[in-house]
């Protein structure tokens, strides 16, 4: 039975997710907190920073984490598949949608103007990331994190003039802060 | 290639970009980018980009979604399922081990600065995808095309309209300005 319930509840954070990542956390706490009771707001508050510092999306991480600490490693599957249940069914939808008609002249004129809004949405995101990586999210001048600056030009010229791999880009500014933290003693 | 190689390739390629994203879908969309357009030449620029829309249009997390519509684009349901797997993989298993001893996690010293030196990475790739992806919609000389990107950074960033209604207004204007279009010329 907790399976089903867990299934149902993380259906739902999938459903009504629209924009991704953090539009998301609302809806995983009245779920998770407010309305089962399966993490208190403390652990919740954890969750949240696990995330942060793991790879994958917030709402699998949460299915995850909330469906083993219920119900072990069955209620993390059951969740996470509740979680992904409605994109495969919408998402396909609109692939399949989009593969057969793509040449009609008004989804190829709706497409064109959805592009460059891509565009920008995607530098919107990419600008919180930089201003969280210099300021810890709030922007002031005198309180820049000039080392952030630094990995961040570095990785950026690599990235367009030299093409190195991404991955490598953040695993490497990853180790040079780590390393540069030892030898000021900061840690 | 045969259907075979395509979704191992697949497989393999979706669950290395899964397992080293950090900071949320458009990151993984960026490095899908890098990978399956400029890497493997799998799909043009401006079609990833479609697909990034159809990604951003549906409920549900963007990695998912986006690894859903290059996974079918690529090779169907077979690829759509294959691709899935591959990103809820690495997130699944490392949650569960992370789980069993977060504490400890939590208040590593080393762990928590080099996922700050990271985020200056991430911030880079991203920028470096913006970069080309912008230059490319500057260069067709379309002067709606740069409004609407303007329009949209400003909406998204500074006034922090959710997404779905930037995706809307912006398909429904493309829509609707095709429809002008047509009719005028017949």
């Amino acid at each position: 039975m907790i399976y089903l319930h867990l299934f149902l509840s993380f259906l739902q954070i999938g459903l009504f997710s629209f924009g991704g990542g953090y539009a998301a956390l609302p809806l995983i706490q009245e779920q998770v907190v407010s309305l089962h009771k399966w993490l208190s707001l403390q652990e919740f508050t954890d969750l949240i920073t696990i995330s942060q510092m793991t790879p994958g999306p917030i709402a699998i991480n949460s299915a995850t984490f909330v469906g083993i600490k219920v119900a072990g490693i069955g209620g993390a599957a059951a969740a996470t598949i509740g979680c992904i249940f409605p994109s495969c069914i919408l998402v396909s939808i609109l692939a399949y949608i989009y593969t057969k008609y793509r040449n009609m002249k008004v989804l190829q004129g709706t497409l064109a103007s959805l592009r460059p809004a891509v565009v920008a949405m995607i530098a919107s995101a990419g600008l919180s990331i930089l201003v969280t990586a210099f300021w810890n999210g709030e922007v002031n001048l005198a309180d820049t994190k000039w080392d952030q600056v630094v990995l961040f030009a570095g990785a950026f010229i690599l990235l367009r003039w030299k093409k190195w791999n991404p991955v490598l880009i953040m695993l490497l500014a990853g180790a040079i802060k780590v390393v540069l933290a030892v030898a000021l003693g900061k840690i | 290639m045969d259907k075979k190689k395509l979704l191992v390739k697949l497989f393999i390629s979706t669950l290395y970009l899964s397992a080293f994203t950090f900071g949320g879908g458009y990151v993984i969309v960026s490095l899908m980018k890098r990978k399956f357009v400029d890497e493997y030449k799998w799909i043009d620029e401006s079609e990833m980009l479609d697909l990034v829309a159809i990604a951003q249009s549906a409920p549900g997390p963007i990695a998912v979604n986006g690894a859903i519509v290059v996974g079918y684009k690529l090779a169907g349901i077979a690829g759509m399922i294959v691709a899935i797997l591959a990103t809820i993989i690495p997130p699944f298993t490392i949650i569960c081990v992370v789980s069993l001893f977060y504490n400890a996690f939590q208040t590593n010293p080393y762990i928590k600065t080099a996922l700050e030196g990271m985020q200056a990475g991430v911030g880079a790739v991203i920028a470096s995808v913006v970069y080309e992806m912008g230059s490319g919609i500057v260069k067709t000389k379309s002067a709606v095309s740069i409004i609407i990107m303007i329009a949209a950074f400003v909406a998204t960033y500074l006034f922090k309209v959710n997404v779905v209604y930037v995706i809307l207004i912006c398909g429904l204007f493309g829509a609707f300005q095709t429809l002008f279009k047509e009719r005028r010329k017949s």
